[in-house]
């Protein structure tokens, strides 16, 4: 029951989009619409974001003073970081492709509870107003507000906590609903070893943010009884213990980074199939790996307090977990690797994206090793080699993932193509661009240039100013890919149903799709990814 | 009804359990207070759970959506205090 | 395992896993003040136990049947309702009301008592949980007590039957879990702190 495009005039096709009027987006309960409006949210501070990192970057072309204050360049840091992370990084793919694609993949008509849906949605735009006034008043704690400082500054930490929680809300809610979801809502034949991995990420990745994001939670009410009634559990002075916040903080913040990537990696799992023609090697391992990585990273949060003063004991304990983590991960990176073995492969730019994302992640991954290990930890904590680490893992990871499924999705989304030339010179100068800006700071760190420094002494200045033009590149290479979208959705060419010929199920309906996502809700018959030679498809499962 | 009759018998339950904490509260036992404390309260919460909660009649599935999270909640309690007990 | 001792349309499974994932991070962020307690009891054991005794154990023992009969009471309300007994679930809705309004009766001699003995949360760790854990499950009382109003509106007017009565349903689940949260802070602050 394909809709095929050009039969009916475009006028006559109605489809998700075609109501108007700002209250069928404001009010709407259709998750196509809230997972665009999460895009266009999201995205949006990923710019922002974004400029306030070239910023950041401009400062660290010269060593000593210049162009603002170190306590502005303080301020820039907290809201680069808080702002990417809690209003980019984490609901990017999850709140905007999630939404939209979790119901088409398991070929039903909507989430299991759309209201609440909505509801996520202005809550999160209320943490959003909240969060930005309290980070613009101006906030200096770097993005990870420890205490004492955050306890005792006077900046707005208070509204920062409230407008986090709000923020944290969202994302629990989102979790619930996509869990509840997966579980109830599949079309008739589609087991559980039949669904398409992305699903199987963002499962794994919404049992983390429903049982880690509540503690961030508290970590922020805590925080907020700290500075307004004066209880002490983070205070020394009165017997509490700062750590104490750091252990709360990390056994969220640790979980969330797999919150980013699982769904980055779903992504990977759907894309590398499509264009290489070929079934994905060791599906039931890739399935596994996603909760794998779900539970080992609840185990491993005190890896980022090895020299905070934890107790040694805790550190070695932290540090061996760490270390298992590594293992699904790398399962996943073999097993995409396997298939593209012998697959016929084309390059198109969602292919561009996850191909950078598998290198990248490698990258990223290893380095993280270093970090793990407690006793080379002390060497490179804070540093510049964990600032490379964790955007080689969230930029070179999280956003290319989130680039392929953009790329991927945009003709089902949209009802357009995207402009393939654009598409691939931006790549270029993304990718160059982000190497250049980040591999030199794992050398930097090496050195022992540390993180959130303003000033720095002048033996690093030659790897900053690499970074910093390599910053120039990557930003004029993702203002071409933002050109691209918005040229295309104007007047790109009309998509077909099914332009990159996938087997998943948001394929079988129209680009766009209608608002009750199929005509018909389809009986699936078999997982989706039988690709090439049939027998080999039966070997693989 | 066969409804009414099990709540209010286990509400009775629940009401001597809470009058036995009360009372062996009184008694000087040292750590053993603490255990006796948690030990009837986690009874109680039980008793909740199945009776109130209808855990006792549901599917697996949600009972392990109830029971899963309290491992993660084990974590985050050892975690810390290995650490608070070690510094 | 699936034998209950009545007959009943309940809530539909995707309701009732809602609500517990939804407990679940409820369990969770109590969770936190559990692990402080746990900690700041470890290293801080003197002070817990010389300040628990400024608690008075009768209110908070009173508070912990008035929290246990008011679980009782929704319980039946659901019972009824599943047996389309629409006046009892108002009547049951109400008494829960009514104890958690006790409840937090309790609550506010408890705290102005201790205002006015001079003990607030910034007076020492004790105090600081105490006030924490209370005063977050408070809040999740009053929480409740919100929902509980517009469901006996609702009820007023019919909405429910032995047909329909998920919003009461998972509203019960939440209720026994304040209840539960209840069950374990009353013994851990006020018995053995």
């Amino acid at each position: 029951m394909v809709d095929e495009a050009g039969t009916t005039s475009a006028a006559e096709r109605r489809d998700y989009l075609s109501e108007k009027g700002w209250r069928s987006w404001a009010l709407t309960m259709d998750h196509k619409r809230i997972g665009v409006l999460y895009i266009w949210t999201t995205l949006g501070f990923f710019l922002v974001g974004g400029v306030l990192a070239l910023l950041l970057r401009l400062k660290l072309l010269v060593p000593g003073p210049a162009f603002f204050s170190d306590h502005t360049y303080n301020v820039l840091f907290t809201m680069h970081g808080a702002m990417m992370i809690f209003l980019f990084v984490i609901p990017a793919i999850p709140s905007s492709l999630g939404n939209f694609f979790i119901p088409l993949l398991i070929g039903c008509r909507d989430v299991a509870f759309p209201r609440l849906n909505l509801f996520s949605y202005w809550i999160f735009v209320a943490g959003i107003l909240v969060t930005i006034g309290s980070l613009v008043a101006p906030m200096d704690t770097g993005w990870t507000f420890y205490t004492p400082y955050s306890a005792k500054t006077s900046a707005a930490v208070t509204t920062l906590s409230l407008g986090l929680f709000f923020i944290g809300m969202s994302s629990i809610l989102t979790g619930v609903n996509f869990i509840v979801t997966i579980h109830t809502m599949r079309a008739p034949g589609m087991t559980w070893y039949r669904m398409p991995l992305f699903i199987w990420g963002m499962y794994a990745t919404s049992i983390i943010q429903v049982l880690s994001t509540p503690v961030i939670g508290i970590t922020f009410i805590l925080l907020a009884a700290e500075r307004v009634f004066g209880v002490g559990i983070f205070d020394p002075a009165k017997g509490g213990d700062p750590l104490l916040f750091q252990h709360f903080f990390w056994f969220y913040s640790h979980p969330v980074v797999y919150v980013m990537i699982l769904p980055a990696m779903g992504i990977v799992s759907e894309v590398v199939p499509v264009f290489s023609r070929k079934p994905i090697f060791g599906y039931k391992a890739i399935a596994y790996s996603a909760l794998a990585i779900a539970f080992i990273g609840f185990l491993v949060w005190g890896h980022h307090m090895f020299v905070s003063g934890m107790s040694t004991v805790a550190g070695v304990i932290f540090s061996f977990l760490t270390f298992f983590v590594a293992v699904p991960t790398g399962i996943k990176i073999f097993n995409w690797i396997a298939t593209l073995y012998r697959g016929s492969i084309t390059f198109e730019s969602p292919m561009l994206y996850a191909l950078t994302f598998i290198f990248l992640f490698i990258i990223g991954g290893l380095t993280g090793l270093f970090l793990g290990s407690m006793a080379t930890d002390v060497h490179v904590h804070d540093t510049y080699f964990l600032v490379a680490h964790f955007h080689y893992t969230m930029m070179g990871g999280t956003v290319m993932g989130l680039f392929a499924g953009l790329h991927y999705w945009f003709p089902k989304m949209s009802g357009r193509m995207l402009n393939e030339g654009w598409a691939k010179s931006a790549w270029w100068l993304i990718v160059t661009g982000f190497n250049v800006t980040f591999f030199p700071m794992f050398i930097l760190g090496m050195q022992g240039m540390p993180r959130r420094y303003a000033e720095y002494p002048a033996k690093y200045q030659p790897l900053n100013v690499i970074a910093t033009v390599g910053s120039w590149f990557l930003a004029v290479g993702i203002v071409i890919m933002f050109a691209n979208f918005i040229k295309s959705l104007r007047n790109g060419p009309i998509a077909p149903a099914n332009p990159w010929q996938g087997l998943t199920l948001e394929w079988q309906t129209s680009s766009p799709p209608p608002e009750e996502n199929f005509h018909e809700i389809p009986t699936v018959t078999d997982w989706p990814y039988s690709y090439g030679n049939k027998s080999e498809a039966q070997r693989d499962r | 009804m066969a409804a009414y009759k099990v709540y209010l018998t286990v509400w009775g339950v629940l009401l001597v359990l809470t009058g036995v904490t009360v009372a062996v509260s009184y008694l000087s036992l040292g750590l053993w207070n603490a255990a006796a404390a948690l030990t009837i309260a986690s009874v109680k919460a039980v008793l909740v759970a199945l009776y109130f909660m209808h855990l006792r009649y549901e599917i697996k599935l949600v009972l392990g959506f109830a029971v899963f999270p309290f491992l993660i909640l084990g974590l985050i309690l050892a975690g810390t205090l290995v650490d608070a007990i070690y510094r | 395992m699936t034998d209950e001792p009545e007959n009943h349309k309940g809530a539909p499974v995707s309701a009732r896993l809602g609500i517990w994932a939804f407990l679940a991070t409820e369990l969770l962020l109590f969770g936190g003040l559990f692990t402080a307690y746990a900690q700041f009891r470890i290293t801080h054991g003197d002070l817990f136990h010389q300040e628990h005794l400024k608690l008075n154990r009768l209110l908070g023992a009173a508070n912990t049947v008035v929290l246990l009969t008011s679980s009782l009471t929704i319980a039946i309300g659901i019972a009824a309702i599943r047996r389309g007994l629409q006046r009892l679930l108002q009547i049951c809705l109400s008494l829960t009301l009514a104890l958690a309004l006790g409840f937090l009766f309790i609550k506010y001699l408890e705290w102005s008592e201790d205002f006015s003995r001079g003990f607030y949360a910034s007076t020492n760790l004790f105090f600081g949980l105490y006030f924490m854990m209370t005063g977050l499950h408070g809040l999740h009382v009053l929480g409740g007590m919100a929902v509980m109003i517009w469901l006996l509106l609702r009820a007023r007017r019919g909405a429910f039957n032995e047909e329909y009565s998920t919003p009461v349903e998972i509203t019960g689940l939440y209720w026994h879990f304040v209840d539960i949260v209840w069950i374990y802070l009353f013994p851990l602050l006020y018995l053995v702190g």
